[in-house]
C-alpha cells in the first residue's frame, strides 16, 4: 500500500476534483441549501444539518403538502409512506398544537360570550386559564399516545409478526398533522347550534382517525387478529375522546354551564332582586 | 568631584568601549502605571452615573424609535439590548392586571402567564428560526421580538384609557381597529427584521409563528375587560 501521506493526499484531491467538477451536486451532507458546497464551507453545512436535522430541510410547500394530505386521506396512501418518505419534522406537529391550543381556547371564550350576549347580567370574562389546560392536554395527547403506540408496536415487531414498523419522529409526526383538522372545525364551533357542532366533529373524527388508521393498520395486519383490531380501536378511541373532550369542555352550550361559575350564584340575586322589586 | 571619580571607577575599563552606530539603539524605558492610556476612553468607572444611565436610555429609547418607523437599518440587530423588552413586558403585564382580576379562575391572564408567553413564545420562536437555518443570533432574535412588542403596549394604554369612558359597542369598535392595526405593525415590523435572514423557501415558516405570537398577545389585549 502507498505510503500515509500518500493515502490522505489523495482522498482530499479526489473529492476536491468531483465537488469543483460540479458545484451543485449535493454532498453526503446533503444540505440542501442554495450555496455551492465547496470543501471550504462542506464543514459549516455538516454543522448546521446536525442541529437541523431535527426540522428536517422543511421547505414551505412540503409542510403544506402534509398539511393537505393530512385533511384529505385516500385509501391507497399512508400518510408515512407518501407524505413523510423518511424525511419526518417537527416543525409541523409542534406548530398545529400551539395553534390548536390557542384556537380552541380563543374559539371557545368567543363562543360562550355569543351564547351569554342576550343575558343582560353576563359580564365578560376572558377565560384566560382555558389556555393552560388547553395546552396541557393538547401536548400530552400529541406525545405521550405516539410514545404509547411506538412502543407498543417497537415491542410487537421485535417479538412477533409485524414488518415494517415506524420510527418514533414519524409516529409522533402523522399525529401531530392528523390534529390539523381540528383547527378550523374549532373555529366553526363558534356557531352556536348543537347538531352542526356534532355533525363537524364526526366529520373532522373520520377524516383524522382515517389518516391514523390508514398509516398504521398495514403494519398492524400482519399480527394476529385480536391484537390488530384492539390496536386500531384504540388509536380510534383516544382520538374521539380528544375531540369530544375539547368540545364538551370548551364550547358549552347555554344549557350545560358549570356551576362552578361565581356569576351564576349573582345572576340568581340579581333575578331574584328584579323580581321582588318589580 | 571625588564623588564622581568614584563613581565612574567601576566603568574605568568600559572607556574604550563603542557601539557602532548602525545599530539602533531605542527604547521606552518608562514603566506603565495601571491601566494603558487607550482603555481610560471606556472605562466606565470613573464617570458619574446619571451618564451611564443616560447612555443605556438613550439606546433603548433610539430603538424605539426604529421600531416606530420600521426601516431596514441595523440599529436593532447590531447593539441588542434586552431593557427595552423588558421594560415593555413589564409594562403590558403590570397594565393588564386589574381587570378581572377578582375572579381569579375566570379572569383575564395572571402576570406569571404574561411573561411566560412573552418570553418563552420569543425564545421558541428564535430557536425555531435558528433550526430552519436563520443567520440572525439568539439574542439579536429576542431583542427584535421584544422591540415591536411596543406597538401592542401602545394599544394597551388607549384601550384602558378609552374604557374609562365607557363600554359599549362603539367603544370595542375603536378598541379592534386599533388593537388589529398595532398587530399588524408588530408582525410587519418584526417580519422586516427577521425574514431578511433566510432562505427564500422558509420565510413562510418562520414568518407564521411570529404572527402567532403577535396575534395572541392582541388577543389578551382586546379581551382585557375592567
Amino acid at each position: 500500500m502507498a505510503s500515509p501521506n500518500n493515502l490522505q493526499f489523495q482522498e482530499f484531491e479526489e473529492a476536491a476534483e468531483l465537488l469543483s467538477a460540479d458545484p451543485g451536486a449535493s454532498t453526503l451532507s446533503m444540505s440542501g441549501s442554495n450555496t455551492p458546497s465547496t470543501t471550504a464551507s462542506a464543514g459549516e453545512d455538516v454543522k448546521l444539518d446536525l442541529s437541523e436535522d431535527e426540522e428536517g430541510q422543511q421547505e414551505s410547500s412540503e409542510v403544506l403538502d402534509r398539511v393537505k394530505g393530512s385533511v384529505m386521506p385516500q385509501p391507497g396512501r399512508n400518510f408515512i409512506k407518501y407524505y413523510l418518505r423518511s424525511n419526518p419534522d417537527l416543525y409541523g406537529p409542534f406548530w398545529i398544537c400551539v395553534t390548536l391550543v390557542f384556537s380552541v381556547a380563543i374559539s371557545g371564550n368567543l363562543s360562550t360570550f355569543l351564547v351569554e350576549r342576550g343575558n343582560p347580567a353576563f359580564h365578560y370574562r376572558p377565560q384566560f386559564h382555558r389556555v393552560t389546560i388547553a395546552a396541557v392536554v393538547i401536548f400530552m395527547y400529541a406525545w405521550l399516545v405516539p410514545i404509547g403506540l411506538w412502543g407498543f408496536l417497537t415491542w410487537r415487531q421485535g417479538a412477533e409478526r409485524q414488518i415494517g414498523g415506524y420510527s418514533f419522529l414519524e409516529t409522533v409526526c402523522v399525529y401531530g398533522y392528523s390534529l390539523f383538522i381540528y383547527i378550523p372545525t374549532s373555529v366553526l364551533w363558534i356557531i352556536p347550534y348543537d347538531w352542526l357542532r356534532w355533525t363537524l366533529i364526526l366529520i373532522a373524527m373520520v377524516i383524522s382517525g382515517s389518516v391514523l388508521v390508514l398509516t398504521f393498520w398495514p403494519v398492524v395486519r400482519d399480527d394476529t387478529k385480536v391484537t390488530a383490531v384492539a390496536t386500531v380501536v384504540t388509536i380510534v378511541v383516544l382520538h374521539t375522546l380528544l375531540a369530544v373532550g375539547c368540545k364538551l369542555y370548551f364550547f358549552q352550550t347555554a344549557a350545560s354551564t358549570p356551576t362552578a361559575l361565581p356569576t351564576s350564584s349573582t345572576l340568581h340575586n340579581h333575578t331574584t332582586l328584579a323580581v321582588k322589586t318589580n | 568631584m571625588a564623588a564622581s571619580e568614584e563613581a565612574s571607577r567601576p566603568f574605568a575599563g568600559l572607556s574604550d568601549v563603542s557601539i557602532s552606530e548602525d545599530i539602533p539603539v531605542e527604547g521606552d524605558i518608562s514603566v506603565p502605571v495601571g491601566p494603558s492610556r487607550r482603555d481610560d476612553e471606556f472605562s466606565t468607572l470613573d464617570e458619574p452615573v446619571k451618564d451611564t444611565i443616560m447612555r443605556d436610555l438613550r439606546a433603548v429609547g433610539n430603538k424605539f424609535i426604529h421600531v416606530l418607523y420600521p426601516k431596514r437599518s441595523s440599529a436593532l440587530l447590531r447593539d441588542w439590548d434586552l431593557w427595552g423588552p423588558l421594560l415593555l413586558c413589564v409594562t403590558l403585564a403590570l397594565l393588564l392586571q386589574g381587570g378581572a382580576a377578582d375572579h381569579e379562575d375566570q379572569g383575564g391572564p395572571q402576570f406569571a402567564e404574561v411573561f411566560v408567553i412573552v418570553w418563552f413564545g420569543s425564545i421558541i420562536i428564535t430557536l425555531n428560526s435558528k433550526l430552519l437555518g436563520g443567520t440572525i443570533s439568539f439574542f439579536q432574535s429576542l431583542c427584535v421580538l421584544g422591540y415591536c412588542i411596543m406597538p401592542l403596549t401602545v394599544a394597551m394604554v388607549v384601550c384602558r384609557i378609552v374604557l374609562l369612558v365607557s363600554s359599549g359597542v362603539i367603544i370595542f369598535a375603536v378598541r379592534l381597529v386599533v388593537v388589529m392595526a398595532s398587530f399588524g405593525w408588530s408582525t410587519f415590523a418584526s417580519t422586516a427584521f427577521l425574514a431578511d435572514s433566510q432562505p427564500p423557501n422558509r420565510k413562510a415558516l418562520v414568518v407564521y409563528p411570529v404572527f402567532l405570537f403577535y396575534f395572541v398577545i392582541a388577543w389578551m389585549v382586546l379581551t382585557y375587560s375592567p
